[in-house]
């Protein structure tokens, strides 16, 4: 099946050919897909080796002239290796990119723990200004390439996984997106774990929300949701737990809420085998997110039923 | 008063002291302080293009200071030039003045980068003759000042690995020798560059004349790194 790092090359190749501001960055990984793009336009694609320092360093300096670079490598090597890059060379100053990673939290569970990065979001969300799309279908994948490279000169962050739902929404590269309508509760389900999650609260009488921008954190829909669906959130991020948990209880601030954060552990597994493996043993396949969401929902029916009868 | 108002009149390489003395509080300045001051001199006094009238000329050469430690010199002589005015010198490091004790490329007017976290600067400047390049800019050159400790950074030995193969040639490396890295080679430097394609040139970082010699030599097809050798930081 088509990937969306399949459609990267292809789409910011075509933005190439459209949009002379747009140069991109590599660091080996993903360069045979820019091939043709290469040949095309020599001096806007550009292949540092392995060299992730300077990719964002590289990338800075083209912004600084006036381009718009698109750096791309796996997410452990883009957001984490080079961290201080990112923090200097873009935020301090004051120039933009457009970071596309891949490999996600659990992508190649077999290349063991040096190419998984459950922490990138987490990591940028100590920094101000980011934008940070989460797409969960190929589809969404590259509308939202187009949205990161449309946004001036915005730093975005798009964060490529080989996991994907069956079907592709529509996205706007800002809001979240009401999927389904309930009255016991609220579940924002971030890019690919949205199947789990629709699977995992069939017969649940809850609101989910689905999240491909997730930075800014659209507080108003999760405010909006909660006025008919009550105020239990479950957060289900395809990334570390609980990283936007901080935002979703700023969205709630002035009213009793409470929000339980779903998402890849901190612990690492030491494990290697497939993505579903890894899915599951994060409590993150349908079954267990079936239990864990039920029970909290569950807790407060309990509880209002308890107390009608005393 | 405006900005441009408030600069008046530049200033000569004479008052440079005074100038940082406004800083500093004293015109006497030990060679730590001072070990950017004649290659920076020479650089804007002669080499760059760059004027306080155009700071934004997409065709004007860029310095990037990446050595941010120790900016008193390169203040002084932005000040003497017409790019920031006098005035604020005294405020250096002040919570209202623009100028830190690392500069900031958004805060003072004509710095091309913000540094500090040493390592950064040579990365970006490839990015910047990269970027330039893509734009058919072929005229403007990209200066970057580095430390010889600052040099013990692995991001500089991405950037100069990567610079020469690719055959930047409008890339310039100054690197201010004061013997302050521990661990270091006598003309490791300069083999450091020359391994990766480089041109260099060795000289004494007082000597104006051989500084702009070196500044201005020709180096077709190859990036040029200048090392500039002032007095051991800790003699």
């Amino acid at each position: 099946m088509e990937t969306m790092r399949d459609r990267f090359a292809p789409v910011v190749s075509r933005l190439l050919d459209e949009d002379p501001r747009v140069a991109v960055v590599l660091a080996e990984i993903g360069r045979d897909g820019f091939t043709e793009a290469q040949r095309r336009h020599p001096d806007r694609v550009v292949n540092v080796g392995i060299r992730e320092q300077l990719l964002v360093g590289a990338g800075a300096g083209l912004a600084l002239t006036g381009l718009r670079p698109v750096l791309h490598t796996f997410a452990s090597f883009l957001v984490e290796r080079p961290f201080e890059q990112v923090k200097l060379d873009l935020g301090h100053q004051d120039v933009g990119a457009v970071l596309v990673s891949a490999a996600a939290s659990l992508d190649w569970p077999a290349g063991g723990y040096t190419h998984m990065a459950p922490g990138d979001v987490a990591l940028l969300d100590t920094l101000d200004g980011w934008t940070v799309h989460v797409p969960g279908h190929p589809d969404e994948a590259e509308a939202l390439l187009r949205h990161a490279v449309a946004a001036g000169d915005d730093k975005v962050y798009v964060r490529l996984s080989v996991r994907s739902n069956r079907r592709s929404h529509p996205v706007d590269g800002a809001g979240f997106r009401t999927v389904r309508e309930g009255r016991s509760g609220v579940v924002v389900a971030v890019g690919p774990v949205l199947d789990d999650v629709l699977d995992a609260v069939a017969g649940l009488d809850v609101t989910v929300l689905y999240a491909t921008t997730v930075r800014p954190f659209d507080a108003g829909a999760l405010r909006r949701a909660t006025e008919s669906a009550g105020t239990d959130v479950v957060l289900v991020e395809p990334y570390l737990a609980g990283t936007s948990t901080a935002a979703a209880n700023d969205a709630l601030a002035d009213v009793p809420h409470r929000v339980l954060a779903l998402g890849v552990g901190r612990r690492e597994l030491r494990r290697y085998g497939d993505v579903g493996e890894h899915v599951a043993a994060h409590g993150l396949d349908a079954r267990s997110l079936r239990e864990r969401i039920g029970g909290f929902v569950g807790e407060r029916e309990k509880a209002g039923a308890m107390a009608a009868r005393s | 008063m405006t900005l441009t108002e408030e600069r008046g009149h530049t200033h000569g390489y004479a008052e440079l002291p005074r100038l940082m003395g406004l800083m500093t509080g004293d015109e006497k300045h030990g060679p730590a302080a001072t070990s950017t001051l004649d290659a920076l001199w020479v650089l804007y006094d002669r080499v760059l293009r760059v004027t306080p009238e155009r700071p934004a000329d997409p065709g004007r050469d860029r310095f990037l200071l990446s050595k941010g430690h120790g900016p008193m010199a390169y203040y002084a002589v932005l000040a003497a030039k017409g790019f920031v005015p006098a005035q604020w010198l005294p405020g250096f490091g002040s919570y209202d003045s623009p100028l830190g004790h690392h500069p900031d490329r958004v805060l003072v007017p004509g710095v091309e980068i913000g540094s500090g976290s040493l390592g950064h600067g040579l990365p970006i400047a490839v990015g910047v003759a990269l970027g330039l390049r893509a734009q058919g800019l072929h005229e403007p050159r990209v200066w970057v000042l580095v430390g010889d400790a600052e040099l013990d950074e692995g991001s500089n030995h991405e950037a100069i690995a990567f610079a020469g193969p690719a055959g930047l040639e409008r890339l310039h490396t100054v690197v201010i020798d004061n013997s302050s890295a521990t661990h270091a080679r006598p003309g490791g430097i300069t083999a450091r560059f020359e391994a990766a394609g480089w041109s260099t040139v060795t000289v004494d970082g007082r000597d104006h004349e051989a500084l702009y010699a070196a500044f201005t030599t020709a180096h077709p097809g190859r990036p040029h790194a200048v090392v500039a050798r002032v007095e051991p930081k800790s003699a």
